[in-house]
């Protein structure tokens, strides 16, 4: 099978900060991940891979930086990866984000299947995904915890509003992963070793994809940001309850009965 | 073009349920139509969904459009966007809301790219921006501590799905709209994704809970105590997301960006370290008591009372206290 999977470098979500002045979020001196679902969704493919054979590219947009993370997935045991990367890509809602992904996977045909992780940690809209396979124009099946082929099928387990339910596709197929379904593998140190001196990141630029600038990066976005704020979490009374363990107890149920 | 403009709302429903949060959807593009002096229709799609059809005609919707067919017996993305653009190429609406169920969420993402419409995805706002009239959404991101207002500067319609729980379900009334069928063209090869097992068990949401408490990793495997505790209290039970990834849990009882936000009058909140992606969904809670054993959890800065100590020494404590004086 080839499996390609889309990944994200994301900032630590819990180490940003917002701007009160300016209305902006502070990303300096920010540490960067591969974005948690991402790596289930790697782990995903290397599973398939595993059990029936083929290859595993990792594909991302973003600028240079996210060359060690690519690196790195490489570690994790992928095969190839790809970094769409160009100026003109910046700036881009979901929209032409999924456009720019979705010429990427293209350009890796012939490809079985395109797995996602379910959200990105920093924008966690969750329509990256759909709005590549509305791109590719194939199947989409989403908030996947299980994966499988049966014959010349792929089998998948989805989570629904209050269930869940299996789903039968044949490929090409594209599943966004739930995060946490899976723990994705530690990298291996030798092939770290080897990624990181040996392995050669393929990069391509909008010279390779051939958009006009217009449809891509922030012109090419539907949406626009009119404005940030800090969703307000109201006042605590942030009080440390002490004592005796029998006097905690007694003050809690207060509480608790009130 | 007849009907043209106004708001268009899908209508999710599974095995003939309505989804909740799909007629929190319609209340709200009622209020908005209202104030735009423009029309709301509804979309049901599904195999014998008249029913559904008319209940949400009876429930602010002004024309319901019904395609039923066996095709669309199941949600697929695939089919349903085909419908959907459809429906809404014929009707030609300026604003077009979806409910951010997981099937809202994976519809809403194809058909945006159909139609080439800008997408807000799970709003917690919707307000009509002065003098433009233009739709504006409250994005939540960054685990819902960081909120943009966000507006479709290109395509149409305007698209936003709408995270469940955040507006209110209308009540019916006697003046119901009309309910139309739309002629269904999908041919059974248009249909990729085959559903081959479903389970589904409607509970009822913990966002409506007065009371909860909630478990988090710091409980280990054994929700035991936590749910004796909840019980003791006459309290819903919720967890943090990592122990329903682990299947501990139901996935239905996540509190946080990726499950429910609370509305509760209390919530004990019992060995949870106190992520953005958690902490979003105390927002609304009025009390929030926190259990946990690191005396610098993150958690302690979103709780009113602040319980320092290993869960379980003090939630078996406080359950005979409760027990012992409770009749
Ligand atoms: C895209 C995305 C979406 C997410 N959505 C959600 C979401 O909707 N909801 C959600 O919950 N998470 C969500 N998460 C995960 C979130 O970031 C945190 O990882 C998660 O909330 C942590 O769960 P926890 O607090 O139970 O576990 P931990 O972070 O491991 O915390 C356990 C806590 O228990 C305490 N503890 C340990 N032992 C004891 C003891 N004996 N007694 C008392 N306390 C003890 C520890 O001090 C610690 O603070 C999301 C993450 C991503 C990337």
């Amino acid at each position: 099978m080839n499996l390609i999977v889309c990944l994200k470098v994301t900032p630590k979500i819990e180490q940003i900060k917002f701007d009160e002045q300016k209305k902006t979020i502070v990303r300096e001196g920010v540490e960067n991940e591969i974005n948690e679902a991402d790596k289930n969704a790697l782990e995903a493919a290397l599973k398939l891979k595993d059990a029936a054979g083929g290859k595993v590219v990792v594909l991302s947009m973003g600028p240079p930086s996210f060359e060690p993370f690519l690196k790195l997935a490489i570690a994790m045991g992928a095969d190839d990866a790809v970094l769409l990367s160009d100026r003109v890509f910046g700036g881009a809602d979901t929209y032409a984000t999924s456009r720019v992904l979705a010429a990427g996977v293209e350009k890796l045909k012939p490809y079985d299947m395109v797995l996602c992780g379910e959200a990105s940690s920093d924008g966690s809209t969750e329509q990256v995904p759909p709005s590549i396979a509305g791109w590719l124009g194939i199947p989409h099946v989403s908030y996947v915890s299980e994966i499988s082929v049966v014959g010349d099928r792929v089998r998948a387990r989805r989570e629904v509003t209050d269930g869940h339910e299996v789903v039968e596709v044949r490929p090409p197929v594209l599943a966004s992963v739930q995060l946490g379904c899976n723990s994705p593998r530690f990298p291996d140190f030798r092939r770290k070793r080897w990624a990181e001196k040996e392995f050669k990141l393929r990069v391509m630029s909008n010279q390779d994809l051939g958009f006009a600038p217009a449809d891509v990066g922030l012109e090419g976005s539907r949406t626009e940001v009119t404005g940030l704020s800090r969703m307000r979490s109201p006042e605590r009374k942030r009080e440390f309850i002490k004592g005796t363990e029998e006097e905690v107890a007694k003050r809690l149920a207060q509480i608790v009965r009130a | 073009m007849a009907g043209a403009g106004g708001v268009f709302v899908f209508i999710e429903q599974t095995d003939g349920a309505l989804e909740d949060s799909s007629l929190e959807v319609l209340g709200k593009a009622r209020e908005i139509a209202d104030r735009l002096g423009s029309k709301v229709t509804g979309a049901v799609l599904g195999e014998g969904v008249r029913p559904l059809a008319e209940e949400c005609a009876r429930r602010g919707a002004h024309t319901v459009l019904v395609a039923d067919s066996p095709l669309l017996k199941n949600f697929t993305a695939e089919a349903y966007t085909d419908v959907v653009a459809g429906m809404v190429k014929a009707r030609d609406p300026d604003m077009l809301l979806i409910g951010a169920t997981h099937n809202g969420t994976a519809l809403a993402g194809m058909l945006a790219i159909r139609l080439g419409a800008g997408l807000m995805a799970h709003v917690v706002d919707l307000e009509i921006e002065q003098g433009t009239g233009m739709l504006l959404g409250s994005v939540p991101g960054f685990g819902g501590s960081i909120v943009a207002v966000c507006k479709c500067k290109k395509g149409r319609p305007q698209m936003a799905t709408v995270r469940p729980g955040v507006f209110q379900t209308p009540k019916p009334t006697d003046q119901a709209g009309a309910v139309e069928a739309f002629a269904v063209a999908l041919k059974p090869e248009d249909v990729r994704c085959q559903v081959v097992e479903r389970t589904v068990q409607h509970s009822a949401s913990v966002s409506k809970a007065q009371r909860i408490v909630v478990a988090g990793l710091g409980c280990k495997d054994d929700l035991s105590l936590p749910k004796k505790l909840a019980e003791a209290s006459g309290s819903a039970f919720g967890v943090s997301r990592p122990l329903a990834d682990k299947g501990v849990a139901p996935k239905n009882l996540v509190i946080g960006s990726t499950g429910s936000s609370l509305n509760a009058k209390l919530a004990v909140v019992v060995g949870v370290s106190g992520a953005a992606h958690f902490t979003s969904g105390l927002r609304n809670v009025e009390t929030v008591v926190a259990v946990n054993s690191d005396p610098d959890a993150e958690i302690f800065k979103h709780a009113d009372y602040c319980v320092v100590g290993d869960a379980a020494k003090v939630v078996p404590k406080l359950i005979s206290e409760l027990g012992g004086s409770s009749p």
